[in-house]
């Protein structure tokens, strides 16, 4: 946008491209005029490791690894959409065991990852009593993805045409117990949302996303289900054990915050019974078959419902054991679009909160700048003080 | 023997109460997810003093994480310039020790030692939360060996 646009009382707030604790960095070019957010600029690309070119020199075992890596929250999405596409190109199917032990992995991966956001968006609205509790029992989670997998953030579970290690009973009691004590949280967490006047003050009505608008911008995952579109690939293109599962989705009419919240705290209740249900029918056999390393010329598509919704690769292979190329298309950059529309209209104030709403979660270090265009002043601003602005502005409001 | 008894108690201080502030270069978010752990309660390194802060000019140790891309290498120095002396960085994860997985990338520089100097490196993907304070009390050890500065 020129600076020609801007008459004297529009500023230009840059947000980013540094918010270290969460997510690849994006930068928000944010026009204000007093309170009010009139135009928003996203600007990505902070993060680029050139992860699809460095998968066309690589073998597709290596490649799991790299695949592993592209996300530190959802790295399991990502390997199942990687082994899915390959073992779709080899037409191999992974043992009926495997899928299920996918399904564990990747539900609990969801609670995990829900757990997670529901602390960064009370850490947001000034709530960080709520933030510490959740994380504290996010830790269940976690002791229990390292007691199966051998680690805590990337669990090295999948393998082309299978999983790499199995559950035997006392795994699958300790996983049970551990859902028992996260079951009763979530649900005292869904409370805690309705009742807590801190969240609603700064949550409802807040970042108002229609469902025609999700639906045009093409919003994916929690975010268009908080606006009422049914949209989760779980269901509409089933994967892994999904078919043979019995849940449902979780909608909300509201398209707000609040309900962004309250999906993701639902969904946990879901993810527990979703991995009930698939340890109760883990079939017998095995967890893995053998595959060729070498890939005849091919293409496929491959998509996940990952946390933070529907994630794409896309793979062509020829030949060779390295692929000819591969993409990737992660949820946020969906959802980006239709972040934009929500933040345009809305008070400089909830930018944090929306910015977190859809999960990309900015965090402590972030810095924005501050152009005062008819000053020529130049002022920088980190994300900390942004949100110091937001709650002072809400105690006057 | 005043001044030097001003510097003890500088020090002192200093190690007892360290401000962090966290630079994410381009890693996955595994590890900062983790670094972000040790400050909620199962790990709480807020017990030796040691808090998370927003803002370079109010820390004394930049926590990088992640293979520094093309895209954040001057941001990188930025932030390195503007955290005021005496400063130490901490490079969190195998990303940060040496580009690991990326290290050839066509948009990856590499470790973070290419660009700013580092005190301690913490190697794992991702390491694990009690790793990171290993690394935050072998840092403190460090800058309590370390010659009176001024």
């Amino acid at each position: 946008m020129g600076m020609g646009l801007m008459s004297g009382s529009m500023i230009k707030v840059v947000i980013g491209p540094q918010h270290p604790a969460l997510k690849e960095p994006e930068r928000f070019i944010i026009e204000v005029e007093g309170e009010q957010v009139v135009q928003v600029t996203p600007r990505i690309g902070y993060v680029h490791r050139g992860i699809e070119k460095a998968m066309e020199n690589r073998t597709y075992i290596q490649n799991l690894y790299l695949a592993e890596r592209i996300c530190g929250i959802c790295s399991h999405a990502h390997t199942t959409c990687y082994v899915q596409a390959v073992e779709d190109l080899l037409s191999v199917e992974a043992p009926p065991r495997a899928k299920y032990i996918r399904t564990v992995i990747a539900e609990l991966e969801r609670i995990h990852s829900h757990l997670l956001w529901l602390g960064i968006l009370a850490h947001e609205v000034g709530f960080d009593t709520f933030f510490m509790y959740v994380w504290r029992d996010r830790e269940v989670i976690m002791d229990l993805l390292e007691e199966i997998s051998g680690n805590r953030v990337n669990y090295a579970m999948n393998t082309i045409g299978g999983v790499r290690r199995d559950l035997d009973q006392e795994k699958i009691s300790k996983i049970l117990k551990g859902l028992e004590v996260i079951e009763e949280k979530a649900k005292k967490y869904i409370q805690m949302i309705q009742k807590e006047p801190t969240i609603l003050k700064r949550t409802v009505g807040v970042g108002y996303l229609s469902s025609i608008d999700a639906v045009r911008y093409n919003a994916v995952g929690p975010l268009a289900r908080a606006s009422g579109v049914k949209r989760d690939v779980r269901k509409d293109d089933p994967y892994i054990a999904y078919d043979d599962i019995s849940f449902n989705i979780v909608t909300r009419d509201e398209g707000d915050c609040f309900s962004r919240m309250m999906i993701r705290a639902e969904e946990i209740l879901e993810s527990i019974n979703i991995v009930r249900e698939a340890l109760s029918k883990l079939p017998v056999g095995d967890i893995s078959v053998k595959t060729r390393l070498v890939i005849p010329p091919s293409e496929t598509v491959s998509r996940v419902e990952a946390p933070r919704g529907e994630l794409i690769h896309y793979a062509r292979s020829n030949g060779t054991d390295k692929p000819e190329r591969y993409k990737i298309r992660a949820p946020t950059l969906a959802n980006l679009k239709a972040l934009c529309k929500m933040l345009t209209g809305i008070y400089l104030a909830d930018v944090p909160v929306i910015l977190a709403g859809i999960d990309p979660c900015f965090s402590c270090m972030d810095r924005m700048q501050i152009i005062d265009c008819e000053k020529k002043e130049k002022q920088s601003w980190t994300l900390d003080d942004l949100r110091r602005y937001a709650r002072e502005w809400y105690q006057k409001h | 023997m005043k001044a030097k008894l001003a510097d003890k108690i500088l020090k002192w201080a200093r190690t007892r109460s360290l401000w962090v502030t966290h630079f994410n270069t381009g890693g996955c978010n595994g590890c900062d997810i983790e670094l972000v752990a040790i400050f909620t309660p199962r790990y709480d390194v807020e017990r030796f003093g040691i808090m998370l802060k927003g803002s370079p000019r109010h820390a004394d140790v930049l926590a990088v994480t992640g293979p520094v891309t093309r895209q954040v290498r001057d941001r990188l120095l930025t932030i390195y310039e503007q955290i005021p002396e005496p400063k130490h960085v901490i490079a969190i994860g195998t990303c940060a020790v040496s580009g690991a997985p990326f290290w050839d990338g066509y948009n990856v520089i590499g470790g973070v030692d290419k660009i700013v100097p580092i005190d301690v490196y913490v190697p794992g993907c991702p390491p694990r939360p009690e790793a990171i304070i290993y690394g935050f009390k072998k840092l403190i050890k460090k800058m309590e060996a370390e010659e009176d500065i001024e």
